[in-house]
Formats: structure tokens, sequence, C-alpha cells
């Protein structure tokens, strides 16, 4: 088994079961076990999930991958140490944060949703060209990613997280920014192309978002 | 090897490293290299040992790790790090903290009585002689031969070296002088671990060639109890906690985890072992799956990787499924590291336990295919290596398949012509090059290149267009002997003035007896030219002897000739060290220098004479001097051919950083790659000389043979397939898939992919790409892990 069979949805439960912090290690890049170079996979798999945390309202310094080989004990005893004392600083999940409980399960929640969506746009739109260390940091950490990244990904995110809170009740603007921590412009957005989908309504009566 | 004990779990204070005298732990640890070696004072040895540099500095960096504030210093001579890697290793213990390596001669000047430290007395360049005191001092004493080795040698009727060892010659260093016995490790004289790992495979290949004729007379095929089918049963888990003598036992509190896992749902037996590996504690296991109907088991122990295979033929022994096993990690991920903190180290090893006991109840019986094993070999480069293997793999009753890229047969060797130890090259490729063409399994194809490389273990199909033509070779097997080349300089005029060569070009114009070369008053030999530095941070590991036999050829034909060996450290490991000394005393002159103060050249005009003038500082004297030379020879470095990163890809093996190949465990499996069916041997691995290679070759061959003997070979049931139902056919996992495992095929519900059995090598990375879960890994499915990630985290609480 390599680093790169480490999905997306591992990670995500690891989170969701209330690990504070999540290290996967995988082989020296471009030292692969196999041909595949499957720890890029690896690596692309956690500076994606790194930035959904971000947009989540999660430290994304909670997720961490290191690449060594079968001789790297020390190193791997230094850096776990060092992990470690990175996440007790960090603190607790989500209260360090300031996100209540329930609300971190919403979240979780819907970005387990786009788990599958998040692979296909990975697959389309994400694929680094060069493999190394540096192209795969700075490619994820572009403008243009960046971009696209929010268009494809975050936007769905954060659409995904509103429907899920408004299924337990119709809410106005102004709370699901509050409890979802986005931005009352951007929830605003969300619900306006989200009606035009047919998607919710505005229940002109309570004077809140509800669900179709 | 005392301090080795004391580093060791299972030492005589259980790991911790303490002073016999007075049990307090040293703080402060000198350790003196070639102690007994190197020296030709009665008693001691005159060769190198060759592995002490290296074990040194496994043991300071070990030390490290126990003690972290540990102040370790070595002292040396030169430094060997003549292996694959040993470089970068050299490097690392180097930077560590509160190191010093120190090259000087130490000397013990006494005891002090009331700290009972150590007074050890040395000389450095900047501060003259020093005496400073040490908590404890660890002697690298070298590798003698065995200790009864004249009775040895006489009852075998084979003879010795004058060091004791087994006379070998270098054409085949497994064979004795008494045919028919062979001789493996270092036996042979000392080397490290690779070398007799292969080695003893190699003396095993020429037993084999003697004995194929009786191949599988003795043997009986192995009778397992039928499986019983219990996939439909609920989990009855059997879980062996392992003390692994003192290694777990001694921190993790072994009874206290046994307990706990009678209290976990499925748990249906938990009992603790002294060693789980021993044969008996494998019967009792073999035994309680018997008596209390066990369908799954979970051995608490250590990886996996060596032991897996055991424990599985447990559970086949007990007639269940062996895919129904376990393993959890307590030694490696826990004890090992958590020596210290005991308490948590139980608590830690019953989550690890705990998690392989959540993953072990969804595990699934797999079955294992056996494939039909075509019984011919390629062998991909026609060098010494080449032949070598595929003369033996031929002599063994296979046919074999040789490519060769050039129009001849020899590669490298053709260039060189003796070696430090006097073998004539030149006749004994003739002699190989004959026996090849002459052998009637032997097929060679030069000016050759390979055009497409497909298939798997047991059955590769590779296409080659050389003299003969195009041809499809359809083989079982794959051996890499491509071997490597030399680096062209461009260093130190080279390439820009006649009278500066490497180091093969000076043996080929001494061997033409050219007039001017051996008549020069004096020449200057500049070593590690192209390598040892950042862009090439490896040894070349032959050029040291190179340089020495190329000056002691000089000498032998010119006495008159001034001849200086530039170096960084002399590295004429084993007996090769005798040469060094013979040089030493027919007046060539040694000069160290630094990396970062390298030797210039420049042309320029003696008294009498056009010449080169070499400016080298001498740290021993601590000033410049400059050398008028008429003729310098670079140590050029051994470098991987430009063709290595096609050939990897060509049949799916991986190169090191270095972009030689890289073979399967450095020190374990030197001749296999990952990849199953494909060996590798000669210099395509890491720089050798001859005899190593040769030692090498054999090895492989006798590697390969393990696979050729056998009708069919066994593949992992844990490899992907797909559920048709859920794919959408998107094709993720087919550009996943640099092995072209996976490929559409056309079903009832349209196009799907579908896994080729035999090419998955089960590495998942599919699965993280498919965006529905439709390909799953057999034995590593995403419920398997999950229902670990989940068994990690107990707290009901925090769970979000």
């Amino acid at each position: 088994m390599c680093s790169g069979r480490v999905d997306l949805e591992f990670i995500l439960r690891a989170f969701s079961n209330g690990t504070d912090g999540v290290f996967i290690g995988g082989c020296r890049l471009n030292e692969c076990n196999y041909i595949t170079h499957g720890n890029y996979g690896a690596l692309s798999n956690v500076l994606i999930f790194k930035k959904i945390m971000e947009h989540i309202g999660l430290n994304p310094d909670r997720l961490r991958i290191e690449f060594m080989s079968s001789g790297d004990g020390l190193l791997l005893a230094d850096i776990t140490n060092d992990f470690c004392k990175q996440v007790e600083e960090i603190g607790p999940l989500g209260k360090t944060e300031g996100i209540n409980r329930k609300i971190l399960k919403f979240k979780l929640e819907a970005v387990s949703k786009l788990i599958p969506y998040v692979k296909l746009v990975e697959r389309e739109k994400l694929r680094v060209p060069f493999q190394s260390e540096e192209a795969y940091n700075n490619f994820f950490a572009s403008e243009k990613v960046n971009r696209l990244f929010n268009e494809l990904i975050l936007d769905k995110l954060a659409v995904s997280q509103i429907v899920l809170l408004l299924r337990e009740k119709p809410l106005s603007t102004g709370e699901m920014s509050e409890m979802l921590g986005l931005n009352p412009s951007e929830v605003s957005r969300h619900m306006n192309s989200s009606s035009r989908h047919g998607l919710v309504r505005y229940d002109n009566s309570q004077k809140r978002y509800a669900l179709r | 090897m005392d301090y080795e004990r004391l580093l060791c779990a299972t030492g005589p204070y259980e790991g911790e490293i303490l002073r016999t005298s007075d049990r307090k732990h040293p703080h402060k640890i000198a350790w003196f290299q070639c102690v007994g070696s190197r020296r030709v004072t009665p008693g001691d040895n005159s060769y190198c040992s060759a592995v002490c540099c290296t074990y040194t500095q496994k043991q300071v960096i070990s030390t490290k790790d126990h003690v972290t504030d540990a102040e370790c210093t070595v002292f040396h001579n030169d430094i060997r790090s003549h292996g694959k890697d040993f470089e970068s290793f050299f490097q690392r213990t180097e930077k560590l903290p509160g190191i010093r390596f120190l090259r000087s001669y130490a000397s013990i000047v006494g005891e002090d009585p009331e700290s009972k430290n150590v007074i050890v007395r040395y000389a450095t360049p900047d501060e003259g002689v020093i005496e400073e005191e040490f908590d404890m001092v660890v002697l690298s004493v070298g590798l003698n031969p065995p200790a009864d080795y004249e009775s040895l040698a006489a009852k075998f009727g084979i003879d010795l070296n004058s060091h004791g060892f087994c006379k070998a010659i270098p054409a085949n260093p497994m064979e004795t002088t008494r045919s028919g016995i062979f001789v493996s490790g270092a036996f042979q004289g000392p080397m490290d671990i690779p070398e007799s790992v292969f080695s003893a495979s190699g003396a095993g290949s020429q037993c084999g060639e003697l004995l194929d004729y009786r191949r599988w007379k003795l043997d009986t095929e192995r009778k397992y109890p039928p499986e019983k089918d219990v996939s439909r049963k609920e989990a009855r888990i059997g879980v062996f906690v392992c003390h692994c003598g003192a290694n777990i036992g001694r921190v993790v509190d072994v009874p206290s985890v046994v307990e706990y896992c009678k209290t976990l749902d499925n748990v249906v037996h938990a009992q603790e072992q002294l060693f789980s590996c021993a044969t008996d504690s494998a019967s009792s296991i073999t035994e309680a799956i018997k008596e209390k109907n066990l369908n799954r088991v979970v051995v608490a122990a250590c990886s996996p990787r060596t032991l897996e295979p055991l424990f599985r033929d447990t559970l086949r022994e007990g007639g269940i499924n062996q895919y129904y096993f376990e393993m959890a990690n307590i030694r490696e991920h826990c004890s090992w590291v958590h020596s210290r903190e005991k308490e948590d180290a139980t608590e830690k090893a019953k989550d690890i336990t705990r998690m392989s006991i959540a993953r072990a109840c969804l595990l699934d019986p797999l079955q294992e295919i056996d494939l039909p094993v075509n019984k011919s070999a390629l062998v991909v480069g026609g060098g010494i290596a080449g032949m070598t293997c595929a003369l033996s793999i031929a002599n063994q009753g296979h046919e074999v398949h040789l490519l060769e890229k050039d129009t001849d047969l020899g590669g490298m060797a053709r260039k060189i012509h003796y070696t430090l130890d006097g073998m004539d090259v030149q006749t004994h490729l003739g002699d190989l090059v004959r026996t090849v063409y002459q052998h009637p399994a032997v097929h060679v194809y030069t000016d050759s290149t390979i055009t497409e490389a497909t298939g798997y273990v047991g059955n590769f199909l590779t296409r080659v267009k050389s003299e003969r033509g195009v041809s499809e070779i359809k083989h079982g097997v794959t051996v890499i002997a491509v071997g490597a080349e030399a680096y062209k300089p461009t260093e130190y005029l080279h390439g820009e003035d006649d009278r500066v060569m490497t180091g093969l070009e000076l043996e080929d114009r001494i061997i033409k007896g050219e007039e001017g070369l051996i008549g020069a008053q004096s020449l200057v030999m500049i070593q590690c030219v192209g390598c040892r530095q950042e862009d090439r941070n490896y040894c070349a590991r032959i050029c040291c002897n190179q340089s020495i036999k190329n000056a002691l050829k000089l000498k032998k034909i010119n006495p008159q000739m001034d001849i200086y060996i530039l170096f960084r450290d002399i590295r004429t490991y084993g007996f090769a060290e005798d040469y060094y000394r013979e040089a030493s005393d027919n007046d060539v002159k040694f000069i160290r220098f630094k990396p970062d103060d390298k030797p210039q050249v420049e042309a320029a005009q003696a008294e009498d004479r056009p010449v080169l003038r070499v400016a080298v500082s001498d740290p021993i004297l601590g000033q410049k001097l400059a050398i008028d030379a008429d003729y310098i020879s670079l140590a050029a470095a051994v470098i991987p051919p430009e063709g290595n990163k096609e050939i990897a890809q060509l049949f799916k093996v991986t190169l090191g950083p270095d972009d030689f190949f890289k073979e399967a465990h450095v020190k374990l499996r030197p001749v296999e790659f990952g990849t199953e069916g494909v060996f590798l041997c000669g210099t395509a691995q890491y720089p050798k000389h001859i005899p190593e290679t040769i030692n090498q070759s054999y090895g492989a061959a006798s590697r390969a043979l393990t696979l050729l003997s056998h009708d069919t070979v066994t593949v992992s049931g844990s490899i992907c397939e797909v559920k048709e139902n859920d794919c959408v056919s998107c094709g993720a996992c087919i550009t996943a898939c640099t092995y072209g495992a996976i490929e559409f095929r056309e079903t009832q519900q349209g196009r799907k992919a579908w896994v080729n059995p035999v090419l998955c090598k089960g590495d998942g990375l599919c699965n993280a790409k498919c965006p529905t879960n439709a390909i799953y890994l057999k034995h590593f499915t995403d419920e398997e892990l999950l229902c670990q990630i989940d068994a990690a985290c107990l707290d009901e609480e925090i769970k979000a």
C-alpha cells in the first residue's frame, strides 16, 4: 500500500473522530517504492485538504505530510515529536478555532459530501505538470489555482454547508454567516444562486431562507 | 562488538549505555578507529577491515539516539565510506551536534583514579599534543579470520592466504583451491552485509550448476489441511501478544495488553508469548485456532515485513484463509521508540492492537493466483556482470538471451588490463566471451536496443532491435547488468591538454608503452574527480585501487619516476591495503587535500621543460606545495549511464538518488528489485571491483533460479478489483496506474474499468483517485482502513 492510497476520506474521518492532528508519512519523493510516484498524489491530497481546512476555519497545520526512507528513523522521531508539540500548541480541534461542535460536524459532513467531486476536479484541473515538492507547493499557492479552487470547490462547499444547515430549520443570511463563519455577502451570493437553481426559497413570512 | 551489545535492548543493561565498572552513564565517548588493523606490527592485521568506519558511525548515531546530549569523538585515519549511500551516511553522522571527527592517532595514557575516566592523548595540527578525558573509549577492532581457520582449511583441504582467510582467485572469488568447495561471506576477506549476502547466493548458484541434475529430487510437497469457509461466520479473533524476548516486554506491560484485548468485542482468545515467531509458539497458534474455533488471528509483535509470511502460513496450518491474519506492530512502532515512557507505551500498544483487531473483523479471505513461469532469462548488458550471470543461469539448464548495446561484448572491462591483485583482465574476458558464444543456451544480441518491455514476473515480453533484426523475446526473469560509465572530467585541463588524462586513459597509455609517459620525470594523480561532491554525492569506490595499481605499474617500469597521489581519503579497503603500503614503500608520495581546497593545475615552464604545475596545500606541513608534473592522471568518477532512466521505465524498476539502480533492500536483498522477477548485478547497482561484480553476478543468477526452477509463481491476493455497478468509466484509475494494470472492457453495463490481477502491484493509488469508490484494493479496503481510523479514537466525547 502506497501513501497515495490515503484517501481524502481517511483524513476527513480522522478529523471527524475528533483527532487534533493527522500525520501522513510517505517515501521520499522521486524514490518511489513502486513506479507510480504515488507519494505526489498524497502530497496533492494534503495540499487540497489544507485548503479545505482553511475554508472551514480549521488550522491547516493540523495536517502534515513528510517524506522519508526506511533508514530515516531518527528523522521520523524528530518530526513526530515536532508535530506532536505543534498540535498540542494549537490545541483541541474546533475549540481553539472557536467553532462549536455542532457546526464543526455540519462542516465536516459537507466536506464529506463533496469528496467525490473534489476528486474529479483534482483530475481535471489540479494536476501538477512537474514532479517536485516545490512545484507542488507553488502550484497550490498560485493565484490561478486559488481562483480555480474558489470557483470549483469552495463555492460548492459553502453551498453544501448551507444546505445542511437549512435542513434543520430556516435561517437568515446573517444567522448563517455567523454560524458558518462566512462573509455575509458571500452567503447572500450563494443564496441568490441557490434560489435561481431552485435549491432554496426565501420565506417572506419568516424572512428566512428554507429548503425547497 | 561489546559496545554493540550495550546498545542492544537484549544487551547486559537492556539497552541502557552504562559503564561496567561503576554503572554510570557515559556522556563523553571516544572511538578509536583501525585498532589492530592497517598495521604491520606483530599481532596486528595489515589489511583494512572495511566495515569499521561505517559501523562506528552507526554506533555514534545510535548513541545520540539513546543519549541526546552525548559528546562523541571519533579518532580516525581515512574515512572509508566506499559502500553504497555510505558517503551521505557519514555526512549525516558528522553533522549531528556534539560530534567530532578527528584525524589523529590517539593513545590511552591511563585512568583517572577518582572519576574512572580514560585519559586519551592525541595530536591536532592546530593545537599539537592534547590530553583529554573521556567517560568511555570504544575500540573499533577489525575482522579476523575465524578462530580455528587452520584446522578448518585442513579439514576441507583448501588453501588459505597469508592473512588466514580463504585463498581466492579474483576471477571467481567464491571458488576455493579444491573443486566443489565454495566460499562466501567474510571468509573471502573482510566485507559488509550486502557482499556477504550476494556472495552466499553466488556460491549457491555455483553449487546449483553442479547439482542441477538433482533439483527437486529430495522435495516433498507441503500438505495443508483443507480451508474452512468462515466468511459468513461472526468474527472469532485470537490475539497473541509477543514479548519479543525483552524487546517489547521490557517496556510494554504485555499481560495488561492481553487482559485488555480480552475485553474487546469479537476477541475470544488472548495470550502472551515470549517469541511468537518461535516454532512452538506458531504451533500453539495453530492449536488455538483449532481448539477455540478462531477465524481471525492478530499477532501483536514486530513489523509485518519479516514475519507476516510465517504467520500466514500458521493460519493455513490451522485450516483458515491466510488473509485472515493481521499484525499489530508494537515493537518498532512502540517499545523501541518509547523505552523511557513505559506506561504510555503500554497504552499505545493497546491502541495499536485494538486498531488491528477492528480491522481483523472486516478482513476477507483472498486467493492467490498461480502463474506459469517461462523458463528462459533475459540479461540486459554484456559486460563481465551480464556474461557471468548469463552463463551461470545457462549452466543450470535455462535459455538465456543476452543483450549488448555495443557491437562487442565486454563492456567497461575491455578497457581494463590488469588489477591490483594481478588479475589478467583481458585473458579472463576473452575466455568469458568465447564461453558465452559457444554455449548452446546463451543467445547473444549485439548492437541491440530495447523497443518495448511488457509483461510481469514469469511472463515478460521484450522487443529488441539488434544485428539479428527485430526479435520478440519471451522470458520469465530479467537481469539488469547495464554497468556504469567513466566520467569525462572538465576539471584540471582535461580535454584541453593532452598531458592530462583519466585513470583509464593512463592505463591504456601504459599498456601501449607510450615512451614520453613511461620515461616521464614526474606524474601527479588527483583523486575524487567528479564525485564526493554536491552533484555526485557518492564515492566511486574503485579509483583508489586504480591509481595505486597504475602507480605501482609505472614504478616497476620506471623506478625513477616521481609519483604523487593527491587524495582526500585513501580507500584501499580489505586486502588492497597491502598495495597502498607497497606504493608508499616504493616512494609514491601521498598528499592529502581538503574538498574546499582542491589542487590547482596550470601549464607552466620549468627550468628544463614545459610542465603542468600542481599547487596543493599539505595539511600536515601546513603549507602550499608546487609540484611540477609531466603528466596528470585524474581518478574520474564512475557514473551511471544516461540510459538508466529509460531502462528503469521499461522494466518498471527504480533508480536511487544517484541514478544507479536501486535494489529492493540495500543490505538484505542486494540483487533484487522491488519489482518481482527483475534482478540486478554489477556496476549498474553501484561502482565495484571485478571480483565483487563476479560475486554479485553469480548471486543474481542464484536469485533468478529461485523463480526459473519453479513451474509457477504466486501472485499476492491483495490486488485491486472494480465494482462494476459503481464504475462511471471516468478513467481516473487508468491514468493513475503506471503499471498499466487497468483497462476499459466492454460489459453488459457498458464500458467499465477492469484490473489485470497479474499486473496489479497493490499500491492502491487508483483507490484514492476514484470518485465513486468503485475500485478497491483487497485487504486494504476503505471499510477496513476507516474502521481502523475509527478504532484509533475511543473518546466518544470529542467525536464531531
